[in-house]
């Protein structure tokens, strides 16, 4: 495997404290012991910008820290997380921001972090947790389903605005005139 | 002579996102043990200068490089950043981002643990160097434990602990106050004396660097260097006003009064400045030709009372207590002391951002307890230090128009008032501009927009001009006292004396969570007591002065102030 | 808006301090996993009863970690709630024996399989959070990097993971700045707002946050390159404990715990621990 750059190594620390600090303000929903989780928005386009093994590792040291903070590790549910940045990551690995941002590759991130989820809370939680902790099927999917659809919403809608006004950051200067 | 240690020849830069050079023929010998400021303001490639001496450029940021650059007798494009990193030692300005470590210790062991050098023999060098710099009690602090000033001293030991053979140091005293950047000029006198290296120093801040002797200034000024003297003699030169440096404020006294400045009166130091006794009589007459009357003192009605305001984070810890004072209709104002002395708590009570302990705070005579911070932002308009850390939507016209979403108005006087607003900060021209295009003083105009239009009563200021050369300074400023004069009340937080001393008739000083004194800006910095216990530095001109035999210091600084308002502008 | 109460490191001097956190990361990641493994309830027992020891040696008193265990409560009791609204009956099938205590409603029945299957659910979870504390509170978290890379992580990720623990105060405050000055232009997170409003109002003070980390990304990776980061394949570490004897003891016991653990467990054939049979 290819040596981390430090800068992705730098993306990841400051990537997972940004990851910490906004898991622990998350906004409740309707459904019990599920939150918008806000974090997730930012692993995405982390992911993005700084590739598959920023995001996994993001989403793996960000979310272990909230637990071991909070209550003790809920491991399925960790690698849960980081397994949705390497995913994104992975999907959207070709794309190059610096050349600015078409409809295109905004499509391409929504479908990356669809799948993502998908996989992840609808399978890789729910699965580990059958596997660990053999609490009954239904419950686990229904939980996966609410968490998988609402971290979604969330990257789909709050990833996305920041992917456009991250993108119109890069403007370039000499282009633009007054008038 | 020995042979340069840093040798730019005809070397030109241009960074691969850019169209234009930065940096033309520069062509500069450093020799070792020398002491080097390099001056300029932004846009002049100072900094430029500084990623080509670490290895920055070409390493981390790409671009086409023209003539030859040799540190240490290598070429620099030919090593590696990481073998530049053992002849040159950097310590950036943003002493947050350059402390890396959990700990003090560990930090000044950063570059020893990337070495692999065994445990034992890091802690006795890390012993050693943190007491050089005087940090050897504050090993097991983290980062957030500090003060700005402590920081420094931090980032420096981490890349002494190298044995480098140039210390660089970009823009060190941007972010402290002025106490603490006297002290960090002297601590890099003390290091070099002992490491022998050479001393790069890049700022604009000329009158402070000078604190302590430097061998040579370099100026530079858009990608070229414009001189390159010892400061005696560049001193003397109208180089630096020309190119947007701020001479040392005695020198220009003394040009006011109509002195010529030689060489031969060592102008570096205002402390080692040698005046004839004629020379001082005429800073005596010019003195006398146009005392100030006191400034105008015509006290308004009431706008802002803050009463017996006590405030704490941590229960028993009192961050501010038993504050008192009144600010009157159409005051400008300023609000200093040192670092963490409360100041910028106090304006986040004022906002209700935090509530009060005990205490009230009152807006034209109502108490403000019970008002939201959404309510209070209608009367009371708060700018962040940092406009990046403000501006949340990509385009100008929808960042200044963001407030008012909230305040039930029509599209149709929305528009009016956004308009308005753009006009009064001269941002009519950008209206359609994304707000990225913007140089760092239009964001700033930005952020100050999007509060105006609100049309509070008062702005609160955190820092307005920090890290800004004196061009955006004074653009900065002159802006505010529009607004001023249009009859804002402006408050300003903030640790830069100039300013205080330049627009704020009246200073209110903090120190440690006490209101220490509420009086004139000149009386402050011309009072050796209230300078110490504040963290402040008293100004040249109170030097000048009493050198000069002037009776009253204090008159003497109002005297320039006055003079550089009516005249010098 | 407030500060958020968070575990942290708690300096003392305690048997369970002194040693690596090699060995206390060691044993916490065992320890987790043979948690994991069993559905032994006397496995379950003695790992409850082992956790207690450790944390009275630990020297961390009750009163630090209550507001913890709290949030470790109300969590395991929202998921039994789940657990038992979704299956009530998962118990018995798990335990192939039905005992039934009373009837609530419906299908709602309450079994003693059902409610012996939820005592040890919730037993693989508790038995964790002493020990999952314990690491946090007795680990200096400089430890933490020179302890990843020593269990054979690269130190690069394990240098991120100390970043990250020295820029969450940096973000925290960051973020509490940013949302102030947001409140005061009106957009909140919290509040009457409508749900659709607060997640926009979100993306509004997310942008100004993400774009200053991304600056401090730049300026962070320049200085930890200037200074020689990533210039070897290893590196040396300033804060790291020599292993000593106890250490060699601790991890020993950790691995005697998950071979023991294994051996009872499977040793019948099941996972599970069944006295209804």
């Amino acid at each position: 495997m290819k040596k981390l750059s430090v800068k992705s190594v730098v993306a990841i620390g400051i990537g997972a404290a940004l990851f910490f600090v906004l898991g622990k303000i998350s906004i409740p929903t309707p459904v019990p012991n599920t939150y918008i989780s806000l974090q997730y928005a930012v692993q995405a386009v982390f992911a993005m910008l700084f590739g598959p093994i920023a995001g996994l590792l993001i989403g793996l040291v960000g979310h272990t820290l909230i637990d071991a903070t909070n209550y003790g590790p809920w491991w399925s549910w960790i690698i849960a997380s980081g397994m949705a940045g390497l995913i994104i990551g992975i999907i959207t690995m070709k794309l190059d921001m610096s050349e600015g941002l078409d409809g295109k590759k905004l499509i391409r991130f929504n479908v990356a972090q669809v799948i993502a989820h998908l996989v992840s809370w609808g399978f890789i939680a729910p699965c580990l947790d059958i596997l660990i902790y053999a609490e009954p099927l239904e419950k686990l999917f229904m939980q996966g389903l609410v968490a998988g659809i609402s971290n979604m919403l969330t990257t789909g809608v709050v990833g996305t605005l920041l992917l456009i006004a991250y993108s119109k950051t890069l403007v370039k200067k000499g282009s633009l005139n007054k008038e | 002579m020995s042979s340069p240690i840093i040798s730019f020849q005809n070397f030109g830069f241009q960074y691969t996102a850019q169209a234009e050079p930065t940096l033309y023929e520069i062509n500069l010998d450093i020799y070792p043990g020398e002491r080097v400021l390099v001056a300029g303001s932004s846009g002049s490639g100072k900094s430029t200068v500084a990623s080509c001496i670490n290895g920055l450029i070409p390493f981390a940021y790409p671009g086409q490089s023209t003539g030859k650059l040799l540190v240490d007798g290598k070429e620099v494009k030919e090593s590696s950043i990481f073998e530049m990193s053992r002849s040159v030692g950097t310590v950036l300005q943003d002493t947050d981002g350059q402390f890396i470590g959990l700990t003090v210790g560990e930090d000044i062991a950063f570059a020893l643990e990337n070495e692999c050098v065994d445990q034992e023999q890091m802690k006795l060098t890390v012993d050693e160097v943190s007491r050089l710099v005087d940090i050897d009690h504050h090993l097991q602090h983290a980062p957030h434990e500090l003060s700005g000033g402590q920081k420094q001293r931090v980032s420096l030991a981490g890349v002494m602990v190298d044995e480098v053979k140039v210390l660089l140091f970009d823009e060190p005293l941007a972010n402290l106050d002025p106490a603490a950047g006297k002290n960090t000029i002297e601590l890099i006198e003390k290091v070099q004396e002992r490491t022998k290296a050479a001393v790069i120093i890049i700022e604009h801040r000329l009158e402070d660097v000078l604190w302590r002797s430097v061998d040579r200034i370099v100026l530079m000024h858009e990608g070229r260097i414009v001189a390159d003297q010892r400061p005696e003699e560049l001193l003397c030169s109208a180089l630096l006003t020309e190119h947007g440096i701020r001479e040392p404020l005695y020198l220009t006294a003394l040009k006011y009064a109509g002195v010529t400045v030689t060489p031969e009166m060592s102008p570096a130091h205002v402390d080692s400045l040698k005046l004839t006794d004629e020379q001082k009589g005429m800073v005596r007459t010019w003195y006398q030709s146009g005392k100030e009357g006191k400034m105008q003192s015509g006290k308004a009605e009431p706008l802002l009372q803050v009463e017996h305001l006590t405030f704490g984070y941590q229960q028993g810890k009192n961050t501010l207590e038993d504050i008192d004072f009144t600010i009157y209709k159409g005051e400008m104002i300023s609000i200093v002391g040192r670092n963490g002395a409360g100041k910028s708590t106090l304006a986040k009570l004022i906002c209700g951002f935090e509530l009060p302990v005990s205490g009230r705070i009152l807006l034209e005579g109502r108490d403000l307890l019970n008002d939201t911070i959404r309510e209070r932002a209608e009367k009371i308009g708060y700018v962040m230090q940092n406009p990046n850390q403000m501006i949340s939507k990509p385009m100008i016209w929808d960042e200044v128009e963001l407030a008012l979403l909230k305040m039930g108005m029509t599209e149709e006087e929305r528009k009016e008032r956004v308009e308005e607003t753009l006009k009064i900060c001269g941002l009519y021209p950008f209206r359609k501009w994304p707000v990225s295009a913007l140089s760092y003083g239009q964001k700033k105009r930005v952020t100050i927009a999007s509060i105006l239009v609100c049309r509070p009563q008062i702005l609160i200021l955190d820092e307005p001009t920090a890290g800004q050369d004196y061009f955006h300074y004074t653009e900065i400023m002159e802006f505010l006292v529009e607004l001023n004069r249009q009859g804002y009340t402006i408050l300003m937080v903030t640790h830069d004396m100039h300013l205080m001393l330049e627009y704020t008739p009246r200073a209110i000083v903090f120190s440690e969570g006490k209101l220490l004194a509420d009086t004139s800006a000149a009386h402050v910095l011309n009072s050796p007591s209230l300078v110490e216990k504040a963290n402040l530095k008293e100004t040249s001109l109170y030097t000048l002065s009493v050198s000069c035999g002037v009776e009253d210091p204090q008159a003497f600084t109002e005297r320039f102030i006055g003079y550089e308002r009516k005249e010098a502008r | 808006m407030a500060k958020v109460a968070i575990m942290s490191y708690i300096r003392r001097k305690s048997l369970v301090h002194e040693l690596t956190g090699t060995t206390k990361l060691v044993f916490f990641l065992l320890w987790s996993v043979a948690a994991m493994v069993t559905y032994d309830t006397r496995v379950l027992l003695c790992m409850l009863a082992g956790s207690f020891v450790i944390f009275k040696i630990s020297k961390v008193r009750f009163r630090e970690v209550r507001f913890v265990l709290g949030l470790a409560a109300v969590f395991l009791l929202m998921n039994n709630l789940f657990v038992y609204l979704f299956s009530p009956e998962y118990g018995v099938g798990l335990y192939r024996s039905r005992t039934v205590l009373l009837t609530v409603a419906g299908p709602y029945t309450v079994t003693l399989e059902q409610l012996f299957y939820h005592f040890n659910m919730t037993m693989k979870v508790v038995c964790v959070v002493p020990v999952a504390l314990l690491f946090i509170a007795c680990t200096d978290p400089s430890e933490f990097a020179a302890s990843l890379a020593s269990i054979g992580v690269s130190y690069r990720i394990g240098y991120s993971v100390s970043l990250a623990l020295r820029y969450i105060p940096d973000v925290q405050r960051d973020f509490t700045n940013i949302s102030q000055a947001q409140q005061a232009r009106g957009i909140e997170l919290s509040g009457k707002d409508k749900f659709w409003t607060r997640i926009k109002n979100s993306a509004a003070i997310l942008l100004p946050l993400v774009l200053s980390s991304l600056n401090r990304i730049e300026t962070v990776s320049n200085a930890m390159e200037l200074r020689g980061f990533g210039k070897k394949n290893k590196r040396t570490w300033y804060v790291q404990r020599k292993f000593q004897k106890k250490d060699w003891i601790a991890m020993g016991l950790a691995v005697a715990i998950i071979a023991l653990d294994l051996l009872i467990t499977f040793r019948d054939g099941s996972r599970y621990y069944n006295p209804f049979l």
